[in-house]
């Protein structure tokens, strides 16, 4: 059994971090913070905390190793079948109102989501008028999204999520696939562009209809929360989506007011005027 | 009526074989003891779920969004295709990192941070499963000072995860579905007792 980090010494990391790199997680979600650097000390077989600062500020690479494994970049196709399917029916005949439809995708990790947004958006007729912003932490997530290779294992899986997400075409000629992966075709992603944007300290960079954030928010504490939901409210345009994940919630926040449940259940909100 | 309780968190992690045993479990239920109780089942993910609603039907559970606080006299079940942590603060955390065990909701994520954030009053229960998941939190339940109860692995319809949990923990007791419904009494009884 790996020694538990105490708190304190989760404080030092951080600030080390923040100090050495200019990473600030000051304000990420403790407990699940403190796991990854758990797992990340068993993966590198670092014995103690102590090693772990010594090597932190010894070892630029090693910092960039670690940074990439702390921050989760699990994601999915099609994860939430039902909300596509509600973000299709309810969101999706607003969007297509406006000449040019422009959505952000905050924390997009490898792809998975917005591949999923412009198989939804080419199916309603609407990728042609939409330009997709998708945006991470992670400068590694960014490179493997913009080559669009999904692990091949993974698309029965997706299909079977597509399907349930009142997918209408075969799901199949999406993608070529070779021996291990499957790729998105790259006529669907011409409207995306891929960069890096840190929520914790960026600011806005555009106007959007659309905001899909979801399962980012579970990593950052409540202060940071606030601090990204007003820096999306400043994002959207008046009467403007945002999606979060399906057990994230707004409750929690005083940015609450300034937004109006779409669909509680699967968490899509707008914008007050 | 508050009653007091040697716990402040009972937490029980189950798989395959673990519902009839936790409906039974949760029929006897001392929901008037002034503790969190918290479920964690390996589920399916990406399929509508019925679980909750229909392990509601022996008694109110609610799956936790993020952030919420976590309260006593309530039972809380891990949401489908998330892992369930809690702060701290007393605030429930979520987190959608790789799965453990090929699961996601992991018993040993949640076991771990319970232990963490309860210590000596925290009551790990590990059930019937088929994997191995929920071994290494409960001990850090039990490194923590709290307490570890395993389902009799003759009684478990699929015995992996309790003979896991018993070898990787000595100081876990073994009970008989019986005796652990018998235990959850007891702790009603002396609790009222001792008010």
């Amino acid at each position: 059994m790996i020694k538990e980090i105490s708190n304190e010494e989760l404080e030092t990391l951080v600030s080390l971090i923040h100090r050495q790199y200019g990473y600030d997680f000051s304000d990420y979600a403790r407990s699940s913070l403190k796991r990854r650097f758990q797992r990340f000390m068993g993966y590198a077989y670092i014995g103690g905390v102590n090693e772990l600062s010594d090597r932190l500020l010894q070892d630029a690479t090693f910092f960039e190793r670690m940074a990439q494994f702390i921050t989760v970049n699990v994601t999915e196709m099609f994860r939430d079948p039902l909300f596509y399917k509600t973000l299709k029916d309810l969101v999706l005949p607003r969007l297509a109102t406006y000449p040019t439809i422009k959505i952000w995708h905050a924390g997009c990790a490898t792809g998975e989501e917005v591949f999923s947004m412009i198989i939804l958006l080419q199916e309603a007729g609407l990728l042609e008028r939409c330009r997709i912003y998708a945006t991470d932490l992670n400068a590694v997530s960014l490179l493997k999204a913009e080559k669009a290779l999904i692990p091949l294992k993974c698309m029965k899986d997706y299909t079977q999520n597509y399907l349930q997400a009142g997918g209408m075409e075969d799901f199949s000629s999406y993608y070529t696939a070779d021996d291990e992966h499957a790729v998105i075709h790259s006529a669907l992603r011409r409207n995306i562009v891929f960069f890096q944007h840190n929520l914790v300290t960026d600011q806005v960079f555009n106007e959007f209809q659309l905001i899909c954030c979801r399962n980012v928010f579970i990593y950052f504490n409540r202060q940071l929360q606030d601090r990204v939901l007003r820096l999306f409210y400043d994002s959207l345009a008046p009467l403007g989506y945002l999606a979060l994940g399906l057990k994230e919630s707004m409750m929690f926040s005083e940015e609450s007011i300034r937004f109006e449940a779409v669909s509680a259940v699967h968490k899509i909100f707008r914008r007050k005027s | 009526m508050q009653i007091p309780s040697p716990y402040d968190m009972i937490a029980i992690g189950g798989s395959a074989g673990s519902l009839p045993v936790l409906a039974e479990l949760l029929e006897q239920l001392p929901v008037s003891i002034d503790c969190t109780m918290m479920i964690i089942v390996h589920r399916l993910k990406n399929v509508p779920s019925d679980l909750d609603r229909l392990l509601s039907l022996k008694a109110p559970i609610t799956e936790p969004e993020d952030k919420q606080p976590v309260l006593s006299r309530r039972i809380y079940l891990a949401p489908q295709n998330y892992h369930l942590l809690i702060e701290t603060d007393g605030t429930f955390a979520l987190d959608y990192s790789e799965p453990l065990h090929y699961s996601r909701p992991s018993i040993d994520v949640s076991f771990a941070s319970v232990a963490a954030a309860y210590g000596p009053r925290a009551l790990g229960i590990l059930l019937s499963g088929a994997s191995k998941d929920g071994a290494a939190g409960m001990q850090q339940i039990i490194a923590a000072g709290g307490t570890g109860i395993v389902q009799d692995p003759a009684s478990a319809l699929f015995d992996t995860m309790p003979l896991a949990a018993l070898e990787l923990c000595p100081e876990a007791q073994p009970m008989s579905i019986t005796d652990m419904v018998h235990f959850l009494t007891e702790l009603k009884m002396s609790a009222e007792h001792d008010q």
